[in-house]
């Protein structure tokens, strides 16, 4: 019984830009199943009016006040760019060849 | 000769105020027994010896000055490679992390700094936190002391089996589903994660938000008290930081010594004393148990029935949220950044060329699950499911506080097993942190210390209190130590005199 089909699986790799090869696809796809399988029982519990909890020690409303504060220069947020030009961090086109 | 690498971080504290000792004596030692035994043990990823010997050199000037001091200045300590360092390479044990040099310093490094601490180096962990053994880590294996062969537990396994192995006084380690608590019990050290909050999380790499927590990893509950005092404490730069919360827990630690617990009542964790327990892991904590009695408090059983979810809820919700933490790793930014050859260059076939090289597969799996959980269609039966169980949880635990002060169990449902065993089944990895992922998700202070040895190898018990209730966490493990005086004399690496292994 397979929850996953490959596709699926590729598509969660697109999702997370995460490239799988073939053989990931499938070693993925074996691992998520056999994890899922241990923890569905999790699952009974969505019909119950319980609220959910997001945070354990939720805070609200937590701000400073509107006041400049130092930050990075520019060269340092430049230091560990894997490519920068011009004071800007260079990036590969975003859209592609057709 | 090496005398100070077997001291606690309290006595190496007396002797510097006294002046009897020089921080940089203490370097001087710790560094040759690094050289002498880490190959072994693999506990370093990186030393940083001259901001460490800065430090020492400022601390031992200001000191011959007459000039007074933060407790713990001059006491050297070791930091989880997920610690932002500034101007030390912090990987997080990743590749896509390698040779990353911050241009800042994380919360609890500029507390440490303030309070003069010389940085040994940055110790090893599993990838982005993600492990309970340390073998994820893309750059190296790290040994448990007591036996090589054995795992040191993680994702702080390097933090722990650098205390373990006297490498350090002190370790600070993080702890989202027990990475704390787990190695420290597998180590035979003392491991505590404090109340959801109280320690800033602001340049710890995230992992899970709902659920980090930066922490001490010490030999006695003492030097975890004396290190928490320094780290813990609000922070406006970090939006889950507790507003006004500094627990005393170095008294707290001073009135636990005592041993009196008259009329204290604690309630052993029913679901967690049997089933899936190792028989010499129940032995221990049975005769811990009957230690605490003798102490003059009362013990009762309390059913937890909630827990039976734990496990499920956090391998959703900490995937889920590290799903969308990791989203930064793009190679955009800072870090590796690797570009397909086989297919045209695009913003986005770079970032998914990168993270595919860039990442271990325990990252990609449980990047990829926690995806799959928050995706539409999904969401309710897991996420919202899991937050549910959160909520189911803290009710729990908020009842069985009513009737009792604490809550104890063993931390490790087994000794530290085999490096590099290949399970089957994932899950059997994920459920060495099935005491320790509680404490997690509703949020709570808990903390672990050595109890005994099984099969040669340590055993711990586990002290869990309610939400800020991190004084009584402190109180019950003083108690305990000095009740259960637990022998590390069979420690490989425990010498007295001589610094010959």
């Amino acid at each position: 019984m397979s929850q996953f089909s490959d596709e699926e699986i590729k598509h969660l790799g697109d999702l997370s830009r995460i490239r799988l090869s073939d053989n990931e696809i499938h070693k993925m796809k074996d691992e998520l199943e056999l994890i899922l399988e241990s923890i569905n029982s999790i699952s009974e519990v969505s019909k119950l009016d319980i609220k959910p909890t997001s945070h354990p020690l939720p805070l609200t409303n937590v701000f400073r006040e509107d006041e400049p504060e130092n930050s990075l220069t520019q060269n340092e947020a430049l230091s560990s760019a894997p490519k920068a030009i011009d004071g800007k961090f260079m990036s590969p086109k975003i859209l592609g060849e057709e | 000769m090496r005398d100070l690498i077997y001291k606690s971080a309290s006595e190496l504290n007396e002797l510097l105020k006294s002046q009897e000792i020089t921080s940089k004596q203490i370097l001087d030692e710790l560094y040759e027994h690094i050289e002498d035994v880490d190959l072994k043990i693999g506990a370093y990823l990186r030393l940083s010896k001259d901001e460490a010997y800065k430090t020492a050199e400022e601390v031992d000037n200001a000191r011959t000055k007459g000039e007074t001091l933060p407790e713990l200045a001059g006491v050297p300590i070791a930091l989880k490679d997920i610690v932002v360092t500034k101007g030390i390479e912090t990987t997080n044990a990743s590749h896509i992390l390698e040779g990353w040099i911050p241009q800042y310093d994380a919360t609890i490094v500029e507390k440490i700094k303030n309070a003069k601490m010389p940085i040994i180096g940055k110790t090893n962990m599993d990838e982005f936190a993600m492990g309970s053994t340390t073998e994820t880590s893309y750059y190296k294996t790290t040994h448990n002391p007591w036996d090589l062969n054995k795992i040191p537990g993680g994702s702080s396994g390097g933090s722990a089996s650098a205390v373990s192995a006297f490498e350090a006084p002190l370790a600070i380690g993080t702890d989202t589903g027990g990475s704390i608590r787990q190695p420290a019990a597998v180590t035979g050290i003392v491991g505590i994660k404090p109340t959801y909050g109280t320690v800033s999380r602001y340049g710890l790499i995230a992992m899970a938000s709902s659920l980090d927590q930066a922490g001490p990893m010490t030999r006695s509950v003492m030097d975890s008290a004396l290190l928490q005092s320094v780290i813990q404490g609000h922070d406006n730069r970090e939006s889950t930081s507790l507003p006004d919360f500094n627990p005393d827990i170095v008294s707290a630690t001073k009135d636990g010594q005592k041993m009196d617990l008259t009329g204290k009542k604690i309630g052993v964790i029913k679901e967690l004393h049997g089933e899936g327990f190792d028989k010499g892991i129940l032995d221990n904590f049975d005769k811990s148990v009957s230690l605490l009695k003798d102490m003059g408090a009362q013990i009762e059983e309390i059913s937890m029935p909630s827990l039976k979810y734990s496990l499920g809820a956090y391998y959703i919700i900490m995937p889920c949220e590290a799903s969308s933490n990791l989203a930064k790793f793009d190679g955009m930014r800072f870090g590796l950044r690797v570009e397909p050859k086989d297919i045209p260059i695009t913003n986005e076939s770079m970032m998914m060329e990168t993270r595919k090289e860039g990442f271990g597969w325990e990252t990609k799996r449980r990047i990829l699950l926690g995806t799959y959980a928050l995706s539409a269609g999904f969401y309710d039966a897991y996420y919202m499911s899991a937050q549910k169980v959160r909520t189911l949880l803290i009710d729990e635990f908020n009842k069985a506080f009513g009737k009792v002060d604490a809550l104890i169990c063993p931390t490790s449902p087994t000794p530290a097993f085999d490096l590099d065993s290949k399970f089957d089944n994932p899950v059997t990895m994920y459920k060495q942190d099935i005491a320790t992922i509680p404490a997690n998700l509703a949020g709570l202070p808990a903390g672990s210390i050595p109890n005994g040895l099984t099969n040669g190898l340590p055993s711990s018990i586990q002290v869990i209190a309610n939400q800020k209730e991190d004084e009584k966490v402190y109180y019950y493990l003083a108690a305990l130590e000095k009740a259960i005086k637990f022998d590390n004399s069979q420690n490989p690496y425990y010498q007295t005199t001589k610094g010959e292994i």
